[in-house]
């Protein structure tokens, strides 16, 4: 059949109907046999059959085959739910030359013999009642065409830590563009905060700084640090993105990174924000030494020109003239045919624990301030010393599971804390081999490779793992130490223990900065506040918003291992579109009959993919829809007042067909 | 109720066993409670198992172990439930016997007579609520019996009186809110007591009630199921009038105070900032602050019928006590007739008399008028 042909209205329906045992999933409590009897019954059905896996070859065959020989032109498969095997079957009928919109599936498993399982007798008269209405629409069925739309060979990514970095490198190195945008005035994300990484103990800066350096040096990279989106157009393949670049005040390309700028500034108490507030730094600054691009960028918020128009000592000493107080943000717009959002996470705000009395006792500390505390670059250049005294501590203690595990705050498992106290307490034995170091955990999770191996070497090394979660930290007065309350449920008894250092193993949560990025993108959510793929398992770097795509823990708690990982498939999956140079999109979509719209607009206003317009004219707009856009959800269809809008592929007279033969007595189908 | 029954209301399948609420039970190091174990017994013997008085009737039910349990489950309401079936077997010590029938008979658990009920009252001049008022003062059985807690109820009400509150209260109509009667498990006759006052609110048209108890005020606006009236705390209204501007001082007073946050106030409710607003207005007054103060506050172990049960070991009371001087503190001050009462005991066995005074924040404040 050629394009843009219908079904000739004289010739005749010939349906086939399949029933699907799926080996006894449904075939244990529908009659199958029955069922397609039943089927082969009805007006306009010219075969019907049962098959044990309609989905397998033989299954398929079978389709095939009864179409030539019955000279089928309409396909009914009553099997799983078409989101499991609908693209099987669409590609079994194109295979036997019909036009794969020709095929209507009927969900006879998950909505039928799974949820009736003890009523079987039911559970057939439910199916029968099922094909027969999807017969009743298979008979109304038109052939549909896919629509295919041109791809620019691009990639925004968002969030340049580990996962937006190695996202980058990937998609570079195949040969596409990449635009990566960062919002902190250097690339690195958390990964570049970690002292070393479990299990093997790498130091972290050591084995990202290559890739941090590599990502500006990539002719196929556009950096754009200091950014952020501002807003995403279009679609799959055409995405308008707009970038705004903020002012640092220093000038990217005159700036040699000689930081003469913030040794001269006056103001340098500021808290860093790279050593979470444990160390300071300037109004001018990079926020550490292997920082990417290594440009200083000045803190307008702090700056005294900004804050009281004195100063501007460093444009007066920068010997390469780098300093521009003229500088303003600028808006970049960047084409893309997908996107990839690594915007990573956010650690999660221990304040809201109070019994452990973080602020208060300045030697309770998070995981990550931790890390800092071990780095060599960090403020104590790597010496482990209490906070509050400067002094070595002799007896630490971990607390796992602040903010995991808890559906006061988060429910699930952050999945890293545990391998991340455990590295730290081995870091303290190795650093203080005589400091006594108690882990307190509800259950230690050492899943990935080489973890239970590390996790048993640290356990040789003689730190103290205590299974109970920590209830309380406090103080006995002109104490110096922290007294912890715990019950060790192992012996179900109730101690208290003083330590000099309590470390929160603080969870991850989602970027609270990612939500404006989340809405321009209309990106669903989890119920846990992270980013939601596609599929949890088969489609995990995915978003139900065709080309857009997620890495990293910007779509949960993971290890670098893991987010490396996700982050090559998120490149990979991203660059499909880009290879192929085209998309196709489903032809099930809203179409408008122009002669009876009236431009009243309401489609409009109810369509939350912007996906149809009323075409701006002297007189009488009208609707128009952007085919990339439509999702087909059929909110334009039901809101027109003129009844304007069609859903191809679920027009009403199918809908209302589908109804008939639904609500017809149960015995006139005997 | 059995233990199929326990498991299902109090979620014991959920439970991850991490043993926050044991460590986070005041009681437990000194009485032995283990509440993890207890709700462990139930679902691994499919049977609730017999524990000694002493461990079973030392929780306060200061809801500590509630409010941090990751997974939601109210380990203190399972104990009051354990409690209900000791209670329904008549297995429980004379005294909280005493002190149930008493709430039954006269309407509070001291086991004294309702007409010595506005006692207290004597040579002030405090209206009936029927002589018509906004606000009912519901004094509650201790304050109203108790001679030390006595002075709560009069500096209260010389409080109001001086801030032109418009108040009245139910004299010798007032009952048992059942606080206590609902910690002790008798749950039969806290349903009775929500009844019966319920009754008599509404013959009174109360809309809205004032406490200095709160455990009044917990039971008051979280277990009584009600939306007829608005129930403050004393320390609630008191900062309000201060601020204001309608209750002023006259007087100075150069003291160092400690506040101690009740549970039931405090932890419960969330009530911290307003008595610290009230006692830092105070001309001369330098407010102290214990580490373990507001969601940490450490129990007075007044609360969950422990005022008529007396349980052996150590008193964290006393370590209130001693480290209130510790801090330097020349007043402790609460906001509850049963912390004021577990800590008065505690300055008599600790020694400090005199180094020390305790009061409830009423009793600050109308020094200072």
């Amino acid at each position: 059949m050629q394009k843009g042909e219908k079904l000739n209205d004289s010739q005749e329906i010939r349906i086939g109907v399949f029933i699907c045992h799926c080996g006894t999933n449904i075939a244990n409590t529908i009659d199958v046999k029955k069922v397609a009897e039943y089927a082969s019954k009805l007006p306009e059905v010219t075969f019907a059959s049962d098959e044990r896996y309609v989905c397998s070859e033989p299954g398929q065959a079978l389709i095939r085959d009864s179409i030539k020989k019955h000279n089928l032109n309409k396909v009914v498969i009553a099997s799983c739910s078409p989101r499991m095997h609908e693209p099987t079957f669409r590609k079994t009928l194109e295979a036997a030359g019909l036009n794969s919109s020709l095929l209507e599936m009927v969900n006879i498993r998950e909505q039928c013999s799974w949820v009736h399982m003890h009523e079987p007798k039911k559970a057939t008269e439910k199916a029968k009642a099922l094909v027969a209405s999807a017969i009743a629409k298979a008979g109304l069925l038109e052939p549909l065409y896919p629509l295919k739309f041109k791809v620019t060979p691009s990639t925004l990514v968002v969030g340049a830590g580990i996962a937006g970095i190695q996202a980058s490198l990937d998609l570079a190195n195949k040969g596409f563009k990449v635009y990566l945008v960062e919002r902190a005035p250097s690339i690195g994300g958390h990964m570049a905060q970690l002292d070393k990484t479990f299990p093997t103990l790498d130091c972290s800066a050591c084995i990202l700084t290559p890739k941090m350096v590599d990502v500006p040096r990539h002719p196929n990279i556009n950096l754009l640090s200091y950014s952020e989106v501002k807003s995403v157009d279009g679609f799959i393949g055409n995405f308008k993105v707009v970038i705004t670049k903020k002012a640092r005040y220093i000038n990217e390309v005159k700036c040699t990174s000689c930081g003469v700028c913030a040794e001269k500034c006056p103001v340098k108490n500021i808290p860093s924000e790279f050593n979470l507030g444990l160390g300071k730094r300037a109004a001018t600054y990079v926020p550490f030494p292997q920082a990417v691009p290594p440009t200083y960028t000045i803190d307008k918020e702090n700056c005294l020109w900004f804050t009281k128009g004195v100063c501007r000592v460093c444009e007066k000493v920068c010997p390469a003239n780098a300093v521009d107080f003229s500088q303003e943000e600028q808006e970049i717009q960047v084409d893309v045919g997908t996107i990839i959002i690594a915007t990573g996470y956010d650690l999660f705000d221990v304040k809201q624990k109070p019994e452990y009395g973080y602020e208060m006792y300045k030697d309770v500390i998070s995981s990550l301030e931790f890390e800092r505390l071990l780095s060599a670059a960090g403020p104590t250049g790597g010496k482990l010393v209490r906070p509050s005294n400067g002094i070595e501590p002799r007896k630490i203690a971990f607390i796992q599971c602040v903010g995991s595990r808890d559906v006061q705050t988060n429910p699930y498992c952050s999945r890293i804390c545990c391998m991340a106290s455990i590295k730290h307490a081995h870091q303290v034995k190795e650093k203080h081999p005589d400091a006594e170091v108690s882990v307190f955990y509800i259950d230690l999770r050492a899943f990935g490779k080489g973890y239970e191996e590390f996790y048993a070497r640290v356990q040789q090394e003689g730190v103290n793992f205590v299974r109970g979660k920590a209830a309380e930290v406090y103080k006995e007065p002109n104490s110096d130490n922290l007294t912890l309350v715990f019950e060790d449920t192992l012996l179900g008894e109730v101690q208290e223990q003083e330590f000099d250092m309590v470390v929160l193993a603080a969870g991850l949560v989602p970027r609270t900065t990612a939500e404006p990025i989340q809405k321009m993108l209309k990106l669903s959510l989890s119920p846990d506040n992270f980013f939601l793929e596609a599929h949890p398992k088969l489609r995990p770097v995915e978003t139900q918003i065709a080309g857009v795509y997620l890495c990293g823990c910007a779509q949960g708690p993971k290890d670098i291992p893991d987010v490396v990982a996700q982050a090559s498939a998120a490149a990979s999956q991203a660059s499909i579109p880009l290879a192929k140079g085209e998309v196709v999109a489903e032809p099930t979509i809203a179409y408008v009959d122009q002669d009876l719209c009236c431009g009243c607009k309401v489609c409009e206003s109810v369509c939350v993919y912007d996906a149809i317009e009323v075409e701006a004219t002297d007189e009488n707009g009208k609707a128009k829809v952007n085919e990339a856009l439509c999702t087909c959800c059929g909110s334009c269809v039901a809101a027109c007042p003129a009844r304007a809008i069609t859903l191809r592929g679920f027009t009403s007279e199918q809908i209302s067909a589908q109804f008939e033969a639904l609500l017809k007595p149960a015995q006139q189908r005997d | 109720m059995n233990a199929q029954e326990l498991i299902q209301k109090h979620k014991l399948l959920e439970c991850i066993h991490c043993g926050i609420c044991t460590g986070s039970c005041p009681v437990s190091r000194n009485a032995g409670l283990n509440i993890r174990k207890y709700m462990r017994e139930v679902v691994a013997h499919g049977d609730v198992t017999v524990h000694s008085q002493n461990e079973l009737w030392s929780c306060t039910t200061c809801a500590t172990c509630g409010i941090r349990c990751p997974k939601e489950i109210i380990p203190y309401e399972f104990l009051i439930d354990i409690r209900s079936l000791a209670v329904e077997k008549g297995q429980v010590a004379a005294t909280i016997r005493d002190a149930l029938e008493s709430t039954f008979k006269n309407g509070n658990p001291w086991e004294r007579i309702r007409s010595k009920r506005s006692e207290w009252t004597q040579g002030l001049e405090i209206k009936h609520i029927s002589q018509g008022a906004e606000m009912l003062y519901f004094v509650g059985c201790t304050p109203a019996y108790d001679p030390r807690a006595q002075k709560i109820a009069r500096s209260l009400a010389e409080c109001l009186g001086k801030a032109n509150v418009d108040f009245g209260i139910l004299g010798v109509e007032e009952n048992c809110c059942g606080s206590e009667i609902y910690g002790m498990g008798e749950k039969g006759l806290f349903e009775f007591l929500v009844e019966e006052n319920m009754k008599i609110f509404r013959k009174h048209h109360i809309e809205r009630i004032v406490t200095g108890c709160p455990h009044a005020f917990h039971t008051f606006k979280n277990r009584y199921d009600q939306t007829d009236f608005e129930v403050q705390h004393h320390t609630q209204l008191l900062s309000k009038v201060i601020e204001e501007g309608k209750l002023t001082f006259s007087k100075e007073l150069k003291k160092q105070v400690i506040y101690h946050d009740p549970c039931f106030l405090g932890k419960q409710n969330g009530v911290y900032d307003e008595p610290r607003k009230a006692i830092e207005s105070i001309p001369g007054v330098k407010l102290l602050e214990f580490d373990r103060t507001r969601e940490r506050s450490l129990c007075c172990e007044g609360g969950g019928g422990r005022m008529w049960i007396d349980i052996t070991g150590p008193r964290l009371a006393e370590n209130r006590v001693r480290n209130a001087t510790k801090y330097g503190a020349e007043i402790l001050v609460t906001a509850c007739p049963f912390c004021l009462s577990t800590f008065e005991d505690a300055v008599k066995t600790t020694g400090l008399e005199g180094k020390i005074q305790i009061m409830d924040l009423a009793e600050l404040l109308s020094l200072a008028l």
